[in-house]
């Protein structure tokens, strides 16, 4: 079966790449375009850690297929930052140690600036449920918690 | 090397036309939430896979008659933010946000929660009790079944060759009605449903209770729908005693597993608890109306 030649848009640019059929976006944006901040934790969708966004909306990247992503707008963990300029919730997270081994900091990041995207100032609760799709085995989630937080009330400030 | 097939026809024609072909070598693609699962761990080895999501019919939500069409393709994370629906069947959006994670909502579908076929599937009571039917299309055009037709046994539908559920027809909502859904899990999210139940109830002026719809999840091989759950509503004021007969004609229904998550006793006593609990709130949202 001859690969499938997928044209997108990653980060705002144009990138094409060839693939596998069965081949999960996660392992394309990895393996065929080399970004490899997006995690492969569980690859059932339980995890988060290959959070990405798939046309403005928060997906599981393990469980999309890379065909798909054919004339669509994918962000991830690498489209974060502006150039040295950290995105304030990954700065927030260094500053409040919320994270320990790592391998689950991109998708938390991506998920959380998915919230703040959409509400500016999330309660506490509201941030725990929409997170409840992110494992992290080393924090225990409150330093997490708190580095949204912080960074939700510097973006405000800032806005 | 296995060989399969993608394809993302831009009409329904085409995919009905693909799905049959291929027969039961070929599965729909809508979300995936299910289907990549399934396939990463051997469940199921496709060989064709049709994506629906390039077909506008499946991605969309528009009034219709008094109600909603709602796309089998359509997220959870954008039927949640449609006011207007969620407004007028609550119970149906609460159970289909229920499912998973934020990242899930981001690509579950009610088409592929309900044509997943399982029993356990959390929008399909809440459907069930609000009285959607699904439109399907197939090789020989289009006809209309109630969710509760859909699902025949675990993994198992009634959909014959070829085809399709296109959308849902989530109907006019009558006066003082309203809906909601429960399930239990032992956690706060992220779970499969141990029981899960939808009531619908609708009240005359004077709170006596005129209809009512009851489907439960997970405690039999398929989503139910129960008439004698309905019957010990309707005629009443919501007293007591029709709660309790409610909740007794709900266990009566069941017919569930023993497993991990709850065993066949436990499941039979909290599908009564939980139908109480659900017509309580769908009858303080009926008063609402």
């Amino acid at each position: 079966m001859a690969k499938r030649h997928v044209t997108t848009t990653v980060n705002g640019e144009p990138r094409e790449f060839l693939c596998e059929v069965d081949q999960t976006l996660l392992d394309a944006l990895r393996d065929e375009l080399g970004l490899t901040g997006s995690k492969e934790g569980c690859g059932s969708g339980d995890c988060g850690a290959c959070s990405v966004m798939l046309d403005g909306r928060l997906v599981c990247s393990c469980l999309a297929l890379a065909v798909e992503a054919e004339g669509r707008e994918v962000e991830t963990i690498e489209g974060m930052a502006d150039g040295d300029r950290l995105h304030p919730l990954q700065r927030t997270f260094l500053e409040e140690a919320a994270l320990q081994c790592g391998i689950c900091t991109p998708g938390f990041l991506v998920a959380a600036k998915a919230l703040l995207d959409r509400d500016p100032d999330p309660s506490e609760t509201e941030i725990r449920y929409w997170l409840a799709g992110n494992l992290c085995r080393c924090t225990g989630y409150d330093k997490i918690v708190r580095a949204v937080q912080k960074a939700a009330v510097e973006m405000r400030a800032e806005a | 090397m296995r060989s399969i097939q993608y394809e993302a026809p831009a009409t329904v024609d085409e995919a009905v036309a693909r799905l049959a072909e291929a027969g039961d070598k070929a599965r729909p693609l809508a979300g995936g939430t299910d289907l990549i699962v399934q396939m990463r761990s051997r469940l199921i080895s496709p060989e064709v896979i049709v994506d629906v999501k390039n077909i506008p019919e499946l991605l969309q939500v528009s009034e219709e008659g008094g109600g909603f069409r709602v796309g089998a393709a359509v997220p959870g994370a954008v039927l949640g933010e449609n006011e207007a629906v969620v407004a007028m069947w609550p119970g149906v959006v609460e159970a289909f946000e229920l499912i998973g994670s934020t990242q899930i909502q981001g690509r579950a579908s009610l088409g592929g929660n309900l044509c997943n076929g399982s029993p356990a599937a959390d929008s399909t009571p809440a459907m069930i009790a609000a009285g959607v039917t699904c439109e399907i299309a197939g090789p020989n055009g289009r006809r209309e079944a109630p969710v509760e037709d859909l699902v025949t046994a675990p993994g198992e539908t009634s959909l014959g060759r070829g085809e399709l559920v296109v959308s849902f027809f989530l109907p006019p909502r009558p006066a003082r009605t309203g809906d909601a859904y429960l399930r239990f899990i032992p956690r706060t999210e992220m779970d499969i449903a141990v029981v899960g139940v939808g009531v619908c109830v609708t009240l005359d002026d004077g709170g006596t209770c005129t209809g009512a719809r009851v489907g439960l999840g997970a405690v039999a091989p398929r989503p139910l729908l129960v008439p004698a759950a309905a019957d010990a509503l309707v005629g009443t004021r919501l007293d007591d005693g029709a709660m309790a007969n409610l909740a007794a004609a709900a266990s009566a229904a069941c017919n569930p597993i023993d497993d991990k998550r709850g065993t066949k006793t436990y499941r039979i006593k909290v599908a009564g608890v939980l139908a109480r609990r659900a017509a309580g709130i769908a009858s303080e949202r009926a008063r609402s109306n």
